[in-house]
């Protein structure tokens, strides 16, 4: 009878082939397409950046304020483009190449705080807008404080 | 126009490590900003990343990497100015532009703006 | 009255009636290829409310109230109402029962919450409890990724294997007479975790316990894959749904000619970019409310096997480093089987 056969067959025959199929079939993604993609569209944002660079220069920006501010219009742009929607239309072609750069950075903040907007703007937008990008924050100024304490003792 | 190549180029091959930790290891986006950022403290700390700022211009700065970069040298030059407790001053300050920019500019825009469903 | 057999089924003796359904679903599942066996197709997936949680409430209440209405009765005939959905404390289910006047009995099955709820409704009704049963649930993909993964105007790529969840809501009214499909027996699934912790891989960890399900049916019924004209599982997607067969034909279960998918049929994968295919509790709640009850009404299918599968998962389990463990229900339904 049928259900004396399948009770034969211990589980653990199922699991092995189970992970046997889990580890061969599963689709690998377009690694090079993913990776052109990602280089000419964040090398694209990085020309941007240059050329908001070259242009505050020449208007007379000082050389010590010029790093923060291109910062901030990058910043800007890349809230503007998360605000409209199309930045995760970026994000879906471009991956690392949208990701990586600092309009990444304030994509990763506009995205839940315009998502969390629902749940009030204290505990919705505000409490949340640090979600993602809060630990790039914590480990970044945590590694610096690290830094600075050990450039105090070690001068080099 | 120089600068804009290297720009280009530079940048892109910083995405380009990116792209390939987001696809053949678990690493989720968010925690690859985590590796970058950090990456670009310690390579700032100990002079390297100075190359690719060099050569790289906005291909060095506007990637996370630079960030880090921009903490780590804005820390360091602190604590030779008022010592030990340049430490902790040092990083937000060199990048308080950056980090107000997202503060501000992320509430304008939730204000403003609505998520959209995907298509 | 009914009894157990086997190990984990219950054989339904009254054969409780699905006398009616009602589903309806977003604008993207309408694009899909089975739009011609929804009730309704929303132009705008908010449905007129200010939040998406809020739309998802509406789209369950809709469904249940229609169905009602469908089955010419009143909100006051029905005994119990049965329903789940993926939110957080049962969101939608909730705030849709606080408008509807029926005694209410949530659950929370994930995905899987189809096939738990009509398990539970028919067992409700076999043992005299109830005349009347509403089983429904719902999803929404934007409250969804919300909860579970990130903000929508995020930038990000969708790994190859991931799922799109259903904005969808299904509801079936269960009662004793008519001539309507019927259910014969139900196995409730055992949890089953074969240490998947990847959560964009969804689909291949429900796998072990559909499997699991699917054959513990078969041993308890003595029936085998060709019995049914169709067995539909919920939302293993694509590549879950080829594991499912492999792994049944170790246990000699050919389900090959007999065995579809809802996540993989609801979307269209290459023009609606859904990779794996569509998954979340509307995922086989409309499938079954609509393709699959509309073509047992119309006599092309007359036994079916529905198993609902679900990712019994959190957020916090995740980041605790837990696998994602799986769990699916079979509900036998027939429609003009002579005995």
């Amino acid at each position: 009878m049928k259900g004396e056969y399948t009770m034969k067959v211990e589980e653990k025959t199922i699991r092995k082939k189970f992970n046997n199929l889990n580890s061969n079939k599963i689709p690998k993604p377009n690694l090079l397409l993913h990776c052109f993609n990602a280089f000419w569209v964040g090398g694209l944002i990085c020309v941007v950046g240059q050329f908001i660079s070259d242009f505050f220069s020449y208007i007379g920006v000082p050389k010590d304020e010029l790093g923060t501010s291109v910062s901030i219009v990058m910043v800007f742009l890349g809230a503007i483009l998360t605000g409209i929607g199309v930045y995760d239309k970026l994000g879906d072609f471009a991956g690392a190449g949208s990701v990586v750069p600092i309009t990444g950075f304030a994509n990763s903040i506009v995205s839940p705080a315009m998502e969390f907007k629902k749940e009030g703007f204290v505990f919705g937008v505000a409490a949340k807008m640090f979600t993602i990008a809060g630990p790039v924050l914590v480990y970044g100024i945590g590694s610096s404080v690290i830094v600075g304490i050990l450039y105090y003792f070690f001068r080099w | 126009m120089n600068n804009y190549i290297m720009a280009f180029v530079v940048g892109g091959i910083i995405c380009v490590i990116g792209q390939i930790l987001m696809d053949t290891t678990k690493l989720t986006p968010a925690r690859i900003l985590v590796v970058f950022v950090t990456g670009g403290v310690i390579l700032g700390a100990l002079n390297i990343y100075d190359v690719v700022i060099e050569y790289g211009k906005a291909g060095g700065s506007i990637p996370l990497p630079g960030f880090g970069y921009s903490l780590a040298k804005s820390v360091m030059k602190e604590v030779d100015k008022v010592g030990f407790v340049g430490a902790f001053t040092g990083g937000i300050k060199g990048t308080a532009g950056g980090i107000t920019a997202a503060i501000f500019f992320g509430y304008i825009m939730a204000l403003i703006f609505n998520p959209k469903t995907k298509g | 009255m009914g009894r157990r057999i086997g190990v984990q089924t219950v054989e339904i003796e009254s054969k409780p009636r699905i006398i009616s359904t009602y589903n309806i679903v977003g604008p993207k599942e309408g694009q899909g290829p089975l739009s011609d066996y929804f009730d309704r197709i929303l132009e705008d997936d908010l449905n007129g409310t200010e939040s998406f949680e809020k739309a998802e409430t509406s789209l369950l209440y809709t469904a249940v109230s229609e169905s009602i209405k469908k089955a010419k009765l009143k909100e006051a005939d029905i005994n119990y109402l049965l329903a789940g959905d993926l939110l957080n404390q049962l969101f939608s289910s909730s705030f849709a029962a606080r408008d509807l006047n029926i005694p209410f009995i949530g659950l929370y099955g994930a995905c899987s919450t189809m096939a738990e709820s009509l398990s539970v409704g028919s067992m409700l009704m076999e043992g005299g409890f109830a005349n009347y049963v509403v089983a429904a649930t719902s999803s929404h993909f934007s409250s969804a990724e919300r909860q579970y993964r990130l903000p929508l105007e995020m930038g990000s790529q969708r790994a190859l294997t991931a799922q799109w969840t259903v904005t969808g809501s299904g509801a079936m009214v269960l009662g004793r007479k008519g001539d309507f499909p019927y259910v014969t027996h139900c196995t409730i699934g055992k949890v089953k975790d074969y240490a998947i912790t990847d959560v964009n891989n969804m689909g291949v960890a429900m796998v072990p316990a559909a499997v699991d399900t699917i054959k513990q049916h078969f041993v308890d019924t003595g029936r085998k894959p060709s019995d049914y004209d169709i067995i539909a599982t919920g939302d293993l997607g694509k590549l879950g749904r080829q594991f499912t067969e492999e792994l049944l034909l170790e246990y000699k279960y050919d389900m090959k000619g007999h065995y579809m998918d809802c996540g993989e049929e609801i979307f269209d994968a290459q023009k609606q970019g859904t990779n794996a295919g569509g998954s979340g509790c509307g995922c086989s709640a409309v499938v079954a409310t609509g393709y699959l009850y509309r073509n047992m009404l119309m006599g092309k299918f007359k036994r079916i096997l529905l198993v609902s599968t679900g990712a019994l998962l959190s957020p916090t389990s995740s980041l605790q480093g837990e696998s994602i463990p799986g769990i699916a229900h079979a509900v036998s339904i027939e429609f003009g089987v002579i005995k």
